[in-house]
């Protein structure tokens, strides 16, 4: 299987902060890559940094072949990049519609995928023409990610979704995001429910002080506890 | 609806009191047919369109421009000096606009592509920088601009005020040439108007809502923002010059003090902050409430302290003198701040926004 996205020696500074201290890791096509690791270790910098949000100041970038630690945010998107931003990040003075819109940029809407996506989230149907600033939290979490998959993405970077929603609504954002890896998508992931990140990853990367000090399979550190505790620093119990 | 591009006023207050202003406006050279209440009817018109403009900037985008009566000064000039230069025919107007137009559209495209890429204090400073230098050029240039006496000239025949089109015979009042320009100048400005709520209803005009929200979020969604707020700024800049040229029509004249001052500018900031920012109808209500106010504050005030002096009260007619009209200007602005924090439009809007 080929990689879809390789990140050689990336460093990306932010000020004077060194964040990136040499990352490398690569998410293998029609995957889903778990990136997990404490508050502050640079997870949602290296989304942000392939994003090209926050440009890398030294390292290579490859997606699909082709260098982009260079490109522009706009142009890395148009590459068929759809990033899903951490809280919730939806246009609240626009309605659901306006922003699943935004999301097809010059298309129009498909309708067999909407109702595809109504399927995972009918809440968004029911607000249809609701501001989205008006939405609970969860919904604008659904929303946030409808947006993203409103077209089909080479990869998707989703950045902890699960984090502050309602078991229940978790349950229903695992079972989407099941399905869209069942179509076939590439995923990035952030994520600190461990649950959540075991349902979902093939393959885990554990992040410290801004570089990956853990690579394997999602299956591998779910059966081995004592290196869940090593690296996560947590025990299962708690996450069940 | 298709008018009004699916965007109704959403409250039932604010459509009444829209339709009330229109009606007003279509019906002024009827009621009253004075010269003061027909510039003043004109003024609304015309700072509605360059309201509406300005609020395609501050708005919808959240970009803060000074350079706003610049381009409504070069629509102005343009449309003036072809006319003093070429004589009162259509072909002057028509060079005026073909010349006026694009270049106000090409100096916001300059502006635009060098300084909305930088934070936008700096965007304000560049525009503040690039208006007062255009000022200056304008009253130096006196050769081309007549400086700071600026030009007069004559409008074609058939918009002169001497030209009588129908006679007072047929309706009981004259239309004549002034009527006709006034007429031009309103349904232009309706126009302009409606555009603006195309733009602003269109993708485009979601685009900008959502860049003016969060532009991170908007160009990790592909969308590239300096070209977005170019464009923006680029169409508030010719609609600005559209007024420009309706302006320098209705006055026959054109001057630093009515089409570049910096007061304009400020009036335009005023405006769009009592009508509710955001909003397009917005401009409409705020130009209304305080062109009135400034043209009419100071004769009610006159018949209140008056009225206040024979009743024998303390202190009132001093207070309501015509000459503190200025004071009771500024109150009426703070209040309507106060009160109105989203402008006039926002509050009405407010019950039925937070119902959905």
């Amino acid at each position: 299987m080929s990689d879809l996205l390789t990140l050689t020696g990336v460093h990306t500074h932010i000020g004077r902060y060194h964040i990136l201290q040499g990352v490398d890791f690569a998410v293998p096509e029609g995957q889903v890559t778990m990136l997990l690791g404490r508050n502050g270790a640079g997870k949602t910098t290296t989304l942000r940094t392939v994003m090209g949000l926050w440009p890398a100041s030294r390292g290579e970038i490859v997606l699909a072949g082709e260098r982009i630690e260079a490109g522009t945010t706009p142009d890395i998107a148009r590459r068929g990049v759809g990033y899903v931003p951490e809280s919730m990040a939806v246009f609240s003075d626009l309605t659901v519609r306006e922003n699943l819109v935004l999301g097809a940029r010059d298309r129009d809407l498909d309708d067999a995928r909407l109702d595809w996506i109504f399927g995972f989230f009918p809440a968004l149907k029911r607000f249809w023409l609701s501001r989205a600033g008006s939405l609970s939290g969860g919904q604008k979490q659904m929303l946030s990610i409808a947006r993203a998959i409103v077209e089909p993405r080479k990869l998707l970077l989703i950045d902890e979704p699960t984090k502050g929603l309602a078991p229940a609504i978790v349950m229903a954002l695992i079972e989407c995001l099941k399905e869209i890896k069942r179509r076939g998508a590439t995923i990035l992931m952030v994520e600190q429910n461990f649950h959540a990140a075991r349902e979902l990853g093939d393959t885990v990367l554990v992040m410290d002080n801004g570089a990956i000090v853990h690579r394997g399979a999602m299956a591998d550190l779910a059966a081995d506890v004592a290196l869940q505790e090593r690296l996560l620093g947590l025990s299962l119990e708690t996450h069940q | 609806m298709m008018i009004l591009s699916g965007d109704p006023p959403r409250s039932r207050l604010l459509a009444v009191l829209l339709i009330v202003i229109v009606a007003m406006l279509v019906l002024t050279p009827w009621l009253f047919p004075g010269a003061k209440a027909m510039n003043v009817a004109v003024k609304i018109c015309i700072f509605a369109v360059l309201v509406a403009s300005y609020d395609l900037l501050l708005g919808y985008t959240g970009t803060v421009s000074f350079a706003h009566t610049m381009f409504y000064g070069i629509g102005s000039y343009a449309v003036a000096i072809a006319l003093y230069a070429m004589g009162p025919s259509w072909a002057a107007i028509g060079t005026g606009i073909v010349v006026g137009l694009p270049m106000a559209m090409l100096l916001a495209l300059a502006i635009g592509l060098f300084s909305l890429r930088v934070a936008a204090i700096f965007f304000a400073m560049i525009t503040l920088a690039v208006a007062s230098a255009f000022q200056v050029l304008a009253s130096q240039m006196s050769w081309l601009t007549g400086g700071e006496d600026g030009r007069t000239f004559r409008l074609p025949e058939l918009l002169r005020p001497g030209t009588v089109l129908i006679d007072k015979s047929a309706f009981g009042f004259e239309i004549n040439g002034r009527t006709l320009t006034y007429y031009l100048v309103f349904v232009v400005s309706a126009l302009l108007i409606l555009a603006l709520l195309r733009v602003v209803n269109s993708p485009f005009g979601r685009v900008l809502q959502a860049i003016r929200e969060n532009p991170f979020r908007a160009e990790a969604l592909g969308y590239r923002t300096v070209f977005h707020l170019t464009y923006a700024n680029c169409i508030a800049a010719t609609v600005a010059a559209c007024a420009g040229v309706l302006n320098a029509l209705w006055l026959r004249y054109v001057g630093p003090d009515t089409s570049l001052a910096f007061s304009i500018m400020l009036d335009i900031l005023l405006m769009v902050v009592i009508g509710g920012m955001g909003t397009i109808y917005g401009a409409i209500i705020g130009a209304g409430i305080f062109i009135i106010a400034q043209n009419y504050l100071q004769t009610l005030m006159g018949a209140a302290s008056s009225a206040a002096a024979d009743a024998g009260l303390p202190l009132l007619p001093g207070l309501l003198h015509p000459d503190r009209w200025l004071l009771w200007l500024g109150l009426l602005f703070i209040a309507s701040v106060y009160f109105f924090p989203t402008g006039v439009v926002g509050r009405l809007r407010r019950p039925k926004a937070g119902a959905a």
